[in-house]
């Protein structure tokens, strides 16, 4: 076989290396370019700039401004050729600053300014513009466009978030394509012909994709604006400081901008295992809830029934006491800590060691009953990068463009451009199902024989048994246990061996805290147990570390239950909640970007995140309060500053002994953590689930990008983008019912039932409903309980 | 207006199973929703859209991209006079501000009474007649100011008969589907989703 190496005869001549790259020459210097890269970046990489505004190193090429116009040597002489659109090739020679490209480039400005309205002054854009930018650096200084410009009415929102100002546009076809082919939503568009060109959405259909804010921080000119951000600030005024958005677990790379202590705007940074320069929306512009006006800035304590401001050493004092009182009454097991997941690793480092060695309890958990088994994190983990590269990947998880966005553009990157193929398992189809080789609908519960079924058949036998696979390992849905779900997970690995894992989970942090202790010790009860145990007075203090249970918990029963029986509830949030409202003791929390640190993203990367503005009033970050949680509590934990956290984390944490300041500031990508050795992986149980009654419907239980979450809620600009909870039903099932498009239902389960809307949807399965979870006005935790392995339904018409 | 008709539904997956990828019939379905409605209406585009499983703002895009295509309701005759060189040299400005005076309506807008459009227009493609008028792209050589209030006056009174269809009507241009294929649209429609 000629791929087999064999020791070359010994008389033979060595061979010399073969040369892997194409030697060109830039501006009289030589270079050593990549095959296939265009010729715009290999000059960049030889360290000269192209002027462009249609080109973007993570779109297709188009050639639409052609700014970008240098001189190539040819056989008959120098000829003038886009860059963007031209490949380098061995021995090209280019030029780009001889008077001929020097003139093509002005004329191109010239024209391209012709219609521009030059309104620099009250543009948002003035002072990051390309166009002002290039007008100067490679601009003819003037035109000899004497005429009247174009005009339109201006700005005209084609989305809830983006404005358009087509006045503005010079038509480069960034945005759009971003739409076609990075976010897979087409709904801008050319429009018209000629000199009446422009982007515009179909009449009364909005750009309405959770990405379009990328649109606007792509935009070479001022023709997008976002909302938020609108007249906020001039660019030169923005200070800024990198960051990790912890939204969500994907962990994009953003830098925080703001002005005069106050948040204005996030922007994407290029990271390229992670974001690439994008951010879903609801990343984007969730900072407008850390500038609320309802966030905690002081402790509140309760007083005869209700929450009054104190100062920062009363309240640290009432926790303790409070802490030490259920101690004294049932032992450290009568305390329970839930949450650590929205904050830095340096909080979760120190609210795991306040919990299990100052306090002593085992009931500890990041997750809230949505999540998954902490075994899910000691297997064999997959990088971003290693899904998006791999030969399949698995989809057995939550609806990825709904949960974690941009893990979901990286992956309908891989299936687009067929560098992977999907298989998909889900119980409803949704963002990735049009992108997925094989997307199999199974009923909940009934995971487990659908993966045994998938691996009889020959097809997807043959394709998991060829490549590299990742498996993307997640809740899919809250209304039944995550048994059914491991298991299945249980069924693909004990399948495919080889197979990694990427977990799917969806808080900012939930890796990093799980990883740093954020979970049950020895004999410790997870969320549910713990919140269970509330409910019949056995855990007497709950302490909620950023965590909401009455808006988390899907069971929404137990949750409140739990609330009312604990007889003791310590809160550290950093925005009111219906939890926090219950409270007895609230320790207001520094929010993202009022504290740095590190974050882990869900492949274990960790980054920095930064500090911009200072904390609100008095607040605090989590690791500064359980240190002087711990302080009260008569231990010092020996954490004075975050460097200390981030010291003493390395030092006792093994998956984190590389983690240091220095590593970080040398890796501005972020630096891998270790799997845990220290965790017992997932142990597939065996799922015994009832079968479905005929005339009952299976509840799906999913989250959608907008819901009723805090950051959310809080931030006007997206608040009003969820959608409300609405019960889906396939469009037969309803005839059945005998229902139509938006009757009110009745809908009971075993633990309750409630009145929703209904709407026909064909995506959804036969046999199941789909209810989004935590929308403004839903009721639907009401329905689930949280031991029960699935939820089946009736459905009334009213 | 209105999506496409249930009859025209049947066209539009006949038209769509002619061709390799369904995409592909997008500009024969606009003509067949503008032969329906006599202009492209919003509802319709975005039943195309629906049909040949693209965004409704990419229907829109294309279809804007054409001239032919009509956004708003347009008369029953689309009279446009061409304006090309030709044309501009043996008089088509003063035969269209006749038109205009006429009809008491500005190049670019429609009568009250919903029969006429009128239109100055590039280049038809006659210029050995000049100047050239076209109605609903059916075409009238060397026209005169007479030749213009005969026409006029003709198509008002209806007297031209079959030759001049309502707007959007292209009997030339249809896409027919062979004979054997009528009413096999569905099954031609699962072919096409099956690829």
């Amino acid at each position: 076989m000629s791929d087999v190496k064999t020791d070359a005869p010994a008389d033979a001549a060595p061979e010399p290396p073969k040369k892997t790259t194409l030697s060109i020459t830039v501006d009289g210097r030589a270079h050593e370019a990549q095959p296939g890269q265009l010729v715009i970046d290999a000059c960049e990489d030889a360290g000269t700039y192209v002027p462009r505004f249609c080109y973007h190193h993570r779109m297709n090429p188009v050639g639409m401004c052609r700014q970008c116009l240098v001189e190539v040597e040819g056989p008959r002489g120098p000829m003038m050729v886009v860059s963007c659109m031209t490949p380098v090739a061995e021995g090209q020679v280019v030029r780009t600053e001889t008077p001929g490209v020097k003139r093509a480039q002005e004329g191109v400005l010239e024209m391209l300014l012709a219609n521009h309205p030059l309104d620099c002054p009250v543009c948002d854009k003035g002072g990051e513009c390309p166009l002002q930018d290039q007008a100067f650096s490679h601009g003819p200084g003037e035109s000899r466009y004497v005429e009247e410009k174009r005009h339109y009415e201006k700005p005209i929102p084609i989305s809830d978030l983006v404005l358009l100002d087509r006045e503005r546009c010079i038509l480069c076809d960034r945005c759009t394509r971003f739409a076609d082919e990075v976010a897979g939503d087409k709904l801008i568009h050319f429009i018209s012909r000629g000199n009446a060109t422009q982007v515009n959405t179909f009449p009364d259909e909005p750009f309405a994709s959770y990405f379009s804010g990328n649109t606007v921080q792509i935009c070479p000119v001022g023709a997008l604006t976002a909302t938020p951000y609108r007249f906020k600030a001039r660019p030169w005024d923005l200070t800024q400081v990198e960051s990790t958005c912890t939204t969500c677990a994907v962990g994009c790379r953003i830098v925080v901008q703001g002005s005069r202590d106050q948040l204005l705007r996030y922007q994407g940074v290029d990271s390229d295992p992670v974001n690439w320069g994008w951010l879903c929306d609801r990343g984007r512009f969730n900072f407008e809830a850390v500038n609320s006006d309802q966030r905690l800035g002081t402790p509140l304590v309760r007083e005869q029934g209700e929450l009054r401001p104190t100062g920062w050493s009363e309240a640290l004092a009432r926790a303790a006491q409070l802490i030490r009182e259920a101690v004294d009454a049932g032992g450290p097991g009568s305390v329970a800590v839930l949450g650590g997941a929205r904050g830095t690793n340096e909080d979760a480092f120190a609210w795991a060691r306040l919990a299990h060695d100052v306090i002593g309890t085992p009931h500890v958990s990041a997750q809230l009953g949505d999540g998954m088994p902490v075994g899910l994190l000691a297997l064999n983990r997959a990088t971003i990068d290693e899904a998006a590269s791999a030969s399949t990947i698995v989809l057995l998880g939550p609806d990825l463009k709904e949960e974690l966005p941009v893990l979901y553009l990286r992956l309908r990157d891989a299936a687009e451009k067929r560098r992977s193929r999907i298989l998909e398992f889900t119980p409803k189809p949704g963002g990735m199902t049009r992108y997925a080789w094989k997307s199999i609908g199974y009923e909940p519960g009934t995971q487990v024989g659908a993966v045994h079924a998938a691996l009889a058949n020959d097809e997807i036998a043959q394709q998991l048994g060829a490549g590299n696979v990742v498996i993307v390992a997640g809740r899919a849905n809250l209304a039944e246990t995550s048994a059914a779900q491991v298991a299945a997970l249980g069924e693909l690995l004990a399948a495919v061996p080889g197979a990694k894992v990427l977990p799917a989970l969806r808080r900012g942090n939930v890796v990093g805290a799980v990883q740093l202790g954020m979970r049950p010790g020895k004999d410790g009860m997870d969320s549910r147990a713990a919140l269970a145990a509330a409910a019949d007075g056995t855990v007497e203090c709950l302490i909620l570390v950023g965590s909401d249970p009455l808006s988390d918990v899907p069971d929404a029963d137990l949750a409140r239950r739990a609330m009312a029986g604990a007889r003791r509830i310590i809160a550290v949030d950093a925005l009111p909640s219906p939890s926090t409202a219950l409270a007895d003791v609230v320790l207001a929390a520094a929010a993202f970007a009022e504290k740095s640190g590190t974050t882990t993203n869900l492949e274990g990367r960790v980054t920095t995140v930064g500090q911009k503005v200072t904390a609100r009033h008095t607040a605090r970050p989590d690791w500064m309060i359980a240190a002087q949680l711990a302080a009260a509590l008569g231990t010092d934990l020996g954490l004075e500053s975050e460097a200390d956290v981030l010291a003493a984390m390395a030092e006792l944490n093994d998956s984190y002994a590389e983690i240091s300041a220095a590593a970080l500031a040398a890796a501005p990508d972020g630096v891998l953590a270790h799997v845990p050795t220290t965790l017992d992986p997932i142990n597939p149980p065996t799922v015994a689930v009832p079968d479905r009654n005929s005339y009952d419907f299976r509840l799906v239980v999913s989250r959608k990008l907008y819901d009723a979450a805090v950051g959310t809620a809080h931030s006007p600009s997206l608040a009003h983008l969820a959608g409300g909870a609405t019960i889906h039903i396939h469009p037969a099932d309803l005839d059945r019912v005998g229902a139509a498009d938006g009757d009110s239902v009745k809908v009971t389960s075993k633990r309750a039932s409630g009145v929703f809307q209904a709407t026909s949807d064909t995506t959804v399965l036969r046999g199941t409903a789909w209810v989004p979870f935590n929308q403004p006005g839903g009721t639907v935790g009401e329905l689930i309980d949280a031991t029960a392995p699935v939820t089946d339904i009736r459905i009334e018409n009213l | 207006m209105a999506r496409l008709t249930d009859a025209n539904v049947v066209v539009a997956k006949e038209i769509i199973a002619r061709f390799p990828r369904p995409k592909s019939a997008l500009i024969p379905l606009l003509h067949l929703a503008q032969e329906q409605d006599g202009f492209l209406a919003n509802d319709a585009m975005a039943h195309v859209a629906e049909l040949v499983g693209v965004t409704a703002a990419e229907v829109y895009g294309t279809a804007t991209f054409y001239e032919m295509f009509k956004f708003e309701r347009v008369g029953r005759y689309c009279l446009n006079v061409c304006t090309g060189i030709s044309c501009h040299l043996m008089g088509a400005w003063e035969l269209l501000e006749h038109a205009e005076e006429l009809l008491g309506v500005k190049a670019g807008s429609t009568t009250e009474d919903l029969l006429f459009t009128i239109e100055g227009v590039e280049c038809i493609a006659a210029c050995t007649e000049a100047p050239a008028v076209s109605v609903n792209h059916r075409y009238r050589y060397r026209v005169t100011p007479e030749d213009m209030d005969r026409l006029i006056d003709d198509l008002r009174h209806d007297r031209l008969g079959g030759e001049f269809p309502a707007h959007g009507v292209l009997a030339r241009v249809r896409q027919r589907t062979p004979d054997n294929w009528a009413g096999t649209g569905a099954a031609a429609q699962q072919a096409v989703d099956a690829r």
